[in-house]
């Protein structure tokens, strides 16, 4: 919201800087996010009379032009300019100055131009940062010419209208009131102890022999409808102040009809419209949604095709407005209109800025509305544009006049105490206090015996119980109140994460221990990151809620599965030149029956990725390293899955439920992605993980005599695997602790198709045992583990 | 005659002793004098050739002899292996500069790490940690929160809508209302996670983290609220740490404040990461609404109550001076592997 230090001064005396406003309206609220100072960067200028004007004697396109300055002295300024002459009053930028050329900020110098002394330089509008609305003449090709009169000597910043202050306020959601000049200066006013000033609302009306009805269809779409028949319209420009005033807000001077309604929707915070009555049909205004199919072209001449969404403002035949959002090109304001059809209304926001996000197109008004208008605000609006009317000569209001669907405008009142409010800020508000604030908010109060009756003014539909009575008097009686204590009268609560947050923490823990470090993805990717794990069409994977209104194709699909992320992580990886690398991510997964009727599950998972110098055991480590930290037996079986090497991928089990998956990328998979070193994944159910999570830490005395280690190698056939052999060598002897595949061999001298395992076995004893194993009994579990490794599996000790 | 003998034997035992180039070849010297074939021993054979009344005399100048040689032979040993070990510790030489074996650890993203030491904060001051689904329904995210169905303040957040009931949570405060459902006060609660707003630039990500915090109980206050972030802004930030609170708007408190701590770079005097004001805008507060309180069946009348929340991105950007929130999704690990501890 922008609002001209000026415009304010208008409705409230202001007897403070406007930094010191700048600090007192961010500490009740309203957040200055910008003082700006439009003639920040133009200093030095002067206004200066052109005494005479010669040909420069080396250089036919230059002019050397003398200057009085007035109290500043007379000046000699060479110029290129061919606009200026003899008795012309300019700005004249003398040494030192600093002009605007382009984005860029231009020091003056004096200096010799083709050897003729030029002691600065003369301005154009451009260089002054203005256009035509600051100063008739500014966008002229050449020098700007000030008016006959104006006096030399002076700063030229005030005569062009760029001595002023504008503060860009962030006004917050529930103070729409405020998203106007004359809401600002009613704060204003109440911070600095001042009385606000209304902005004159009077008018007088001449009789019109015109009926114009107005039928509101849709009431809770627009909840009130003024409109006023205007006579005897003269279109023209507007006068200086008040485009001015618009420029300094950012608003382009169109025609004196359309100025008004710009600056009654800036300074009452009203979105007006004006319709050139000759071109109403039937002199008949409907408010009714469209019907489908129904068109409209509006004043930027786009063509819209609405649905009954969309409420339209009508006259007895076609659409002439869309509704709060931007009038017809059919009844616009014409240089020749002569009578005009002013509409000053309240749409309900929802409403309004549906069909603005649906048609895509937006105007201030249409904003305006989105934020939402008061009830009070059409009537105070309507009264400011037909006074400025009249007063500005282009339009005499007339008794012709609708208020339609007026509803009863009653204030709310709030009752509380005193004591209610000071408990909920935790200090004591002197009852005077309390009372000025809010008088001097527009509020209505009443106290008796430390109770209060407050009355709300229309404009502050948000104030709604007595808390916000609370933030109204805190905001003016200070933050800096507020002295911090420490829950004096509350209970003492027992806090700290829980078991299951703990063991989270530990799982993460964990990972880092295994070199991983923790990734962290968007809950969405692209469907074509599916794509890219090859999963077929019927893949349940592939059945993924989807945002209705994503940022971008991309990032459109819930993840079910976390591994395109972690690919895609990798890939951007492997681009920047990070050789390699080892990532976790831990997050969630949705699921859901389609369509959505109930939250869907959401379902915690582990992805991880290894890249770089690294193979299948590298990551395997990780899921044992996992399985050791919480006490978990995880068994691995082969498995496939469409988008990894078939013959390195695991599938994770424990107590005989999948959890999981390990393996290496498929090779056409990575070439696609242009990962030339393998890129090895996981995935792990984290849920079903950690309900087998141990809880508590399971004690075993050690045993009294050492352990004894026995190495073991066997031929087997290539097909036997270790976890069978391990499998075997447990069942076959209870002593056996520990059996670790040390080393794998494969050569001619073992025949085709056969390899060699070697195993270091660990036979530990209980704590209860009462002597050391003996070298013979080793040798006996020895030969039953080897008996048993032939039974079974058909091995030889190599 | 045997005085020459005795001596001439003590001499060449040291000499070859002293000659030894290694502990072997000294031990073998020593066994040829000293051990149970050695010289000593022969010579002490010797004895029975003499007449009975020698023999104590020769005995006791063998014995004395074997002493000095064991003395010799000691003492030289220990001169051995000083060298031997000059010579070990010599060759032995490395160059310390050289890299060490490790296993590099991994590093918990910074999210989590600056998630953790928020969680330790507040959990140290009695705060349970909850943490709610992300994706909500439409009553949980918004209407219970205050927030009806043609509230502005659906427009302050672009939400990701599923369908019509269900979204994905814009706020973590979406989880304020299912504790206390389930929960009587007194409460005090933190709820993080993620949070998803239809938002995408350099300080915008359509996903981040937040940390709300919920009190309810008898006679809590503003200034509790106060004390509160006080003590957070002095563990998370500097011991100096002070707070401002100044007017905002959340439709879930009432009174709603915005929570701008002085700039631990600059220690408030103004400086690039504050803009110059001496103030970082870093979380949202207020008292929880009556509204809200009985939508969750508390009683605004016997009970009052604040929540916060703030970004952890924003957090851990302020901590590290992180200026693109891009890269806390990049997972570079270049990046990542920095916040290791």
């Amino acid at each position: 919201m922008k609002v001209p230090f000026s415009w304010l001064k208008d409705y409230v005396d202001i007897n403070v800087t406007a930094e010191q406003l700048q600090e007192k309206l961010f500490s009740c609220g309203f957040e200055v996010e910008e003082l700006i100072r439009p003639g920040k960067d133009v200093t030095g200028v002067y206004t200066g009379k052109i005494l005479s004007v010669e040909k420069h004697p080396d250089a036919d396109r230059l002019s050397v032009c003398k200057v009085d300055c007035g109290a500043l002295g007379q000046r000699q300024i060479c110029t290129a300019a061919t606009n200026v002459f003899a008795g012309a009053t300019v700005p004249c930028a003398l040494d030192g100055a600093t002009v605007l050329h382009g984005e860029e900020i231009q020091k003056i110098k004096s200096g010799k131009l083709r050897g003729v002394a030029s002691e600065g330089m003369f301005c154009s509008g451009e260089e002054l940062g203005i256009n035509d609305d600051y100063y008739e003449g500014a966008e002229v090709n050449g020098i700007l010419i000030l008016d006959e009169g104006t006096p030399i000597g002076e700063d030229i910043r005030p005569i062009v209208g760029l001595d002023d202050y504008i503060f860009d306020i962030a006004v917050t959601a529930n103070r729409p009131d405020c998203q106007s000049v004359l809401g600002i200066a009613r704060e204003v006013a109440a911070i600095l102890k001042q009385p606000l000033k209304m902005p004159a609302l009077d008018f007088t009306c001449e009789h019109a022999d015109v009926k114009i009805s107005v039928t509101v269809e849709e009431p809770a779409l627009c909840p009130r409808y003024l409109g006023r028949y205007v006579k005897d319209v003269k279109t023209g420009t507007s006068p200086r102040p008040m485009r001015r005033r618009l420029a300094l807000c950012g608003v382009r001077s169109v025609s004196n009809v359309v100025d008004i309604t710009n600056y009654v929707l800036l300074e009452i915070g009203q979105p007006m419209h004006a319709f050139d009555r000759a071109f109403l049909k039937e002199d008949r205004i409907t408010v009714r949604r469209a019907t489908a199919g129904e068109k409209i072209v509006t004043l930027d001449g786009k063509e819209f095709t609405l649905e009954p969404e969309n409420l339209l403002i009508c006259d007895g035949e076609r659409g002439v407005a869309l509704a709060g959002i931007m009038g017809g090109q059919n009844s616009e304001i014409r240089p020749d209109t002569s009578e005009v059809f002013l509409e000053a209304a309240k749409f309900a926001r929802d409403n309004v800025r549906r069909t603005s996000r649906a048609l895509g197109q937006r105007s201030d008004s249409s904003a305006r509305f989105e934020k939402g208008v008061d009830a009070l605000s059409p009537e105070l609006g309507m009264k400011r544009a037909l006074h400025l009317m009249q007063k500005l000569g282009c339009g005499t209001p007339t008794d012709c006049f609708t208020d339609a669907n007026a509803a009863e405008l009653t204030p709310k009142t709030v009752r509380t105490t005193y004591a209610q409010i000071d408990a909920l800020l935790g200090i004591t508000v002197p009852e005077e206090e309390t009372n000025g604030i809010l008088t001097r908010l527009g509020f209505g109060v009443q106290s008796s015996d430390g109770s209060l009756t407050v009355t709300v003014p229309l404009w502050r539909e948000d104030i709604d119980g007595w808390a916000d009575l609370a933030e109204e008097v805190i905001r003016s009686y200070g933050y800096e109140h507020i002295k911090p204590t420490f829950l004096e009268n509350a209970t003492v609560t027992h806090g700290g994460l829980t078991e299951e947050q703990k063991l989270e923490a530990k799982f993460k823990r964990t990972l880092c221990g295994q070199g991983f470090s923790e990734a962290c993805n968007y809950s969405f990717y692209s469907p074509k990151d599916l794509d890219l794990l090859r999963l077929p069409a019927d893949a349940p994977e592939r059945n993924a809620l989807k945002i209705l209104n994503p940022i971008g194709e991309d990032l459109s699909v819930m993840r079910t599965v976390l591994a395109p992320s972690m690919l895609q992580n990798i890939v951007r990886n492997v681009r920047r030149g990070n050789a390699e690398g080892r990532l976790f991510e831990l997050a969630n997964t949705y699921h859901a029956q389609l369509p959505l009727k109930e939250l869907p599950a959401e379902t915690k998972r582990c992805a991880l990725g290894i890249w770089g110098s690294a193979d299948f055991f590298d990551l395997k480590g990780a899921t044992e390293a996992i399985a050791e930290a919480f006490g978990l037996t995880l068994s691995y079986t082969k498995g496939e899955k469409p988008f990894l090497h078939p013959g390195v991928t695991a599938l994770v089990t424990l107590d005989g439920q999948e959890v999981g998956w390990l393996g290496e990328l498929y090779p056409s998979v990575a070439e696609e992605l242009a990962l030339e070193k393998k890129v090895y994944l996981g995935e792990l159910n984290y849920d079903l993980l950690s309900k087998k999570f141990a809880r508590e830490i399971a004690y075993r005395p050690l045993p009294k005599f050492p352990d004894v280690q026995r190495d073991i190698a066997i031929v087997a056939d290539e097909k036997v695997t270790c976890a069978q052999a391990e499998e075997c060598i447990y069942r076959a002897c209870k002593f056996v602790t520990k059996a670790e595949l040390f080393d794998i061999y494969r050569g001619i001298q073992l025949g085709k198709d056969k390899k060699s395992m070697a195993f270091r076995l660990t036979f530990s004893q209980g704590a209860s045992a009462e002597k050391p194993l003996s070298p013979e009994t080793v040798d006996g579990y020895f030969k039953k583990i080897l008996g048993n490794l032939k039974f079974n599996l058909g091995a030889e000790l190599r | 005659m045997e005085q020459e003998k005795t001596d001439q034997l003590e001499q060449s035992a040291i000499k070859e002793a002293e000659q030894a180039e290694d502990s072997r070849a000294l031990y073998e010297v020593k066994m040829r004098f000293l051990g149970r074939m050695g010289s000593v021993i022969q010579l002490m054979k010797k004895m029975r050739d003499l007449p009975p009344e020698e023999r104590p005399e020769f005995g006791k100048k063998v014995n004395a002899l074997r002493e000095r040689l064991e003395r010799a032979f000691e003492r030289i040993e220990l001169a051995l292996k000083m060298r031997e070990l000059a010579e070990r510790l010599k060759t032995e030489n490395v160059d310390v500069t050289m890299p060490g074996r490790k296993r590099a650890s991994g590093a918990l993203h910074p999210v989590t790490v600056v998630k953790n030491q928020l969680v330790d904060i507040f959990a140290g001051m009695g705060f349970e940690i909850y943490e709610g689904p992300e994706i909500e329904s439409e009553y949980y995210n918004f209407t219970a929160l205050n927030t009806p169905a043609d509230h502005p303040a659906r427009d302050m957040q672009d939400t990701f809508y599923l369908n019509d009931s269900f979204l994905l949570r814009t706020q973590t405060s979406a989880g304020q209302i299912r504790v206390m459902e389930n929960k009587k006060p007194p409460i005090k609660v933190l709820s993080p996670g993620r949070v998803f707003r239809s938002d995408d630039d350099a300080t915008h990500s359509p996903m981040f983290h937040q940390m709300e915090g919920l009190v309810v109980d008898k006679g809590v206050t503003l200034c509790d609220l106060r004390g509160m972030l006080d003590e957070f802004a002095r563990t998370m930030f500097s011991e100096t740490s002070k707070t401002r609170l100044r007017p905002s708007y959340f439709p879930f408190t009432e009174p709603s404040v915005e929570v701008d701590v002085s700039c631990a770079a600059c220690g408030g005097d103004g400086c690039a990461l504050c803009k110059g004001t001496g103030w970082i805008e870093v979380l949202g507060a207020g008292m929880v609404h009556a509204n809200v309180l009985k939508n969750c069946g508390v009683d605004p009348e016997e009970y009052s109550g604040f929540a916060f929340g703030m970004g952890v991105e924003r957090i851990a950007m302020l901590k590290y001076g992180i200026n693109n929130i891009k890269l806390l999704t990049e997972n570079d690990v270049r990046f990542l592997e920095q916040f290791r501890g």
